[in-house]
């Protein structure tokens, strides 16, 4: 405590300084300055810093020694000589990339915010020991990329638990992680385990904000239970639906560091995502290719724009329809 | 059907309905899918390395007993053999042939029997082997990626709540020109995710001179607009009376906001500092590319470099990835409340 208040005397008498230069009114720029210092410097120059990176070739990482190279990164990227035949494509690998981070994204938002809702929709009831429960889906969320990936290796490699019990009744090991479909199925299947008790957890907020005696009411009429889920909760649960779907999806998109652990992105390039694919190009590979990475993660961008755009539209509808009811 | 009725039976009057029964089935399935990997990894820890290559595994850490025999310098392994006679004896392994072992009896060291191999079966007993978490001191330098893990969390923490408290302090209890487009600029952060602004951020933490350095992973961490957000929302509940009577005390306006406003912040700091807290310890994609040489590896690093070796030795990996998930284990058994509270509330993570 002593040495915390030390410290915050030290800095007074520059804030005092400021604060005879610049007047009360343009302090505030002061406290700010930090904050917008470090986002300046690590966020909105970066992001510049990744246009030209993205316009210019070579292997040079100072971004204005780099040969202007126009839109040849993006050219590499997207050019296939038949549309219809992915290994006629000057970059296959970023194809398939696009390719699995759709079908993963598909399947494991639909597959997590259906189960989340599930999950919800149970913790919502009369449970004994809520708190317990609610925490209890919650855990993996804090449990980092890299941990989460290590326990499903261990369980899912040739001499793990699954094995065991596939022998044990008789039939014969699989090789989850390296055969293809195997492989893609535990990447969906452990992000969900990751990932599901942090969308509950918004789900369930929803749902205890929806009025009690709407229930009442619908009991009073007869309703049955599904009427009620179907006519009362998810209505009304529909904005957090959609948060929940959109973050979800957002989040998807950029999957990387568990699948990365867990199957390096193999068998061949089976679980290789997006992000995986711009790392590898812009560091992983003897060549660092700064600029095609770029150009990728630009094109990752404006997917992303796209899906914050399709949010703010779809909660502006069902906020107009809410109204309009 | 009593036992049934006895079953179902509730503190209060009405019996448990068939969906109440389904709601807590659901839920137990829910705990055995959500705890059960993370309790075999733990139990799997304590596994001696020979107990770690056993098929079908265990759950418990069992490895087959060794006994010392005069005459041998290593301790040999322990069967119990079924002799032609039918009957059984432990009995230590020596050698082994094809599918002859040569048995050696404990009490009698000089005498040995050939036996087929099918003839006899390993005795196992539990064995704790607390030597995979005390190598990893001595053997590896697994000292110096969990002292990179902890600089990098506590430091990034307390830069965190310094840097956004001071953001926050001024977004609420200011009024400046631009003070709207700040906040805007820094909430806008949020939706530029660090992984499309990788290579430049590579660029610019190599141009300060930070790759290979552990400040190369706090600094571009601190600025959180999350942080920044939930704190400016917290403040604005101070009441601004309390500011205006310091002032009219001479206080300056740094110890308004050391001496009043971070205080009456506590709760949020305190949200926030779990939250940066996680961030950091977890973190992986940022260090992955800042910190290329193993002597700043962070604990993540650590486990993702060991895990990718050629023949990996489970026993030590498994034991690091236990302690590297204590730490948020703890936070979650006893800050659970908070965390999700937290979350609920302003939908962050």
């Amino acid at each position: 405590m002593r040495f915390l208040s030390f410290f915050f005397d030290l800095l007074e008498p520059f804030f005092r300084l400021g604060q005879r230069w610049l007047g009360l009114s343009r302090l505030g720029w002061l406290f700010v300055a930090p904050n917008l210092l470090v986002i300046g410097v690590f966020t909105f120059l970066p992001i510049l810093i990744n246009i030209v990176y993205a316009t210019t070739g070579g292997v040079n990482l100072f971004p204005f020694e780099r040969p202007f190279t126009g839109t040849e990164n993006f050219q590499i990227l997207f050019e296939c000589r038949n549309y219809l035949d992915l290994s006629t494509c000057r970059k296959d690998v970023f194809w398939r990339a696009i390719g699995n981070t759709l079908k993963f994204s598909v399947l494991q938002v639909g597959l997590m915010v259906l189960v989340s809702l599930i999950t919800a929709l149970v913790l919502n009831r009369k449970i004994m020991g809520r708190g317990f429960w609610r925490g209890v889906y919650f855990y993996p969320v804090l449990l980092s990329p890299v941990v989460v990936a290590l326990i499903w290796k261990w369980l899912l490699q040739s001499q793990g638990v699954f094995n065991a019990g596939l022998v044990t009744a008789g039939m014969t090991p699989i090789e989850w992680l390296t055969d293809a479909g195997w492989a893609f199925f535990w990447t969906v299947f452990v992000s969900i385990w990751a990932h599901m008790g942090f969308y509950t957890l918004i789900l369930l907020a929803g749902l205890q904000a929806i009025p009690r005696d709407l229930y009442e009411a619908a009991a009073m009429d007869r309703a049955s239970p599904w009427r009620a889920l179907t006519r009362i909760t998810l209505p009304l649960l529909m904005p957090n639906l959609i948060v929940v779907l959109v973050l979800a999806a957002i989040r998807a998109v950029q999957v990387f560091d568990e699948v990365f652990v867990l199957t390096g992105g193999g068998p061949g390039s089976a679980t290789t995502f997006i992000v995986q694919f711009i790392y590898q190009t812009g560091f992983a590979e003897q060549i660092h290719l700064y600029g095609l990475a770029a150009a990728a993660s630009l094109a990752l961008a404006a997917f992303l724009v796209v899906l914050t755009l399709a949010q703010l539209r779809l909660t502006r509808a069902s906020e107009a329809g809410q109204k309009g009811r | 059907m009593k036992v049934l009725d006895f079953l179902l039976r509730t503190r209060g009057r009405q019996r448990l309905h068939w969906t109440d029964v389904l709601t807590y089935v659901y839920l137990f399935v829910g705990l055995f899918m959500m705890f059960a990997p993370v309790l075999w990894l733990f139990a799997s820890s304590f596994k001696t390395e020979s107990a770690i290559g056993q098929f079908p595994p265990t759950f418990l850490p069992y490895s087959q007993k060794t006994v010392i025999v005069a005459g041998h310098e290593k301790p040999l392994p322990l069967f119990s053999v079924e002799l032609d006679g039918g009957q059984q004896r432990e009995m230590a392994q020596v050698s082994r042939m094809g599918i002859l072992a040569t048995m050696v009896d404990v009490a009698k060291p000089q005498d040995t029997v050939q036996v087929n191999i099918n003839q006899r079966k390993p005795v196992y007993e539990l064995k704790f082997a607390w030597s995979n978490y005390t190598d990893l001191f001595g053997k590896f330098t697994f000292g110096t990626y969990l002292w990179n893990s902890v600089f990098i969390t506590v430091v990034a923490t307390l830069l965190t709540l310094l840097f956004n408290s001071m953001a926050a302090f001024a977004l609420s209890k200011y009024r400046f020109k631009g003070q709207k487009s700040v906040f805007l600029l820094i909430i806008a952060t949020l939706m530029i995710p660090p992984t499309i602004i990788l290579v430049p951020v590579f660029l610019v933490i190599n141009q300060v001179g930070l790759l290979n350095n552990l400040w190369g992973v706090i600094l571009p961490a601190v600025a959180t607009p999350t942080g920044v957000f939930l704190l400016r929302q917290y403040m604005l509940t101070i009441p601004d009376e309390l500011i205006e009577a310091a002032r009219m005390d001479h206080a300056s306006e740094w110890r308004i906001y050391w001496r009043i406003v971070l205080p009456l912040s506590a709760p949020a700091l305190a949200v926030l500092a779990i939250f940066s807290v996680m961030w950091r310890w977890n973190d992986f994609l940022l260090p992955l590319i800042v910190l290329s040489q193993s002597e700043h590896f962070t604990l993540q690093l650590a486990l993702n470099s060991f895990q990718g070796e050629l023949n990996t030795q489970w026993n030590y990996l498994l034991a690091m990835t236990v302690i590297t998930l204590l730490p948020v284990t703890l936070v979650f058994a006893f800050l659970q409340r908070y965390i999700t509270t937290g979350i609920a509330s302003a939908g962050v993570k």
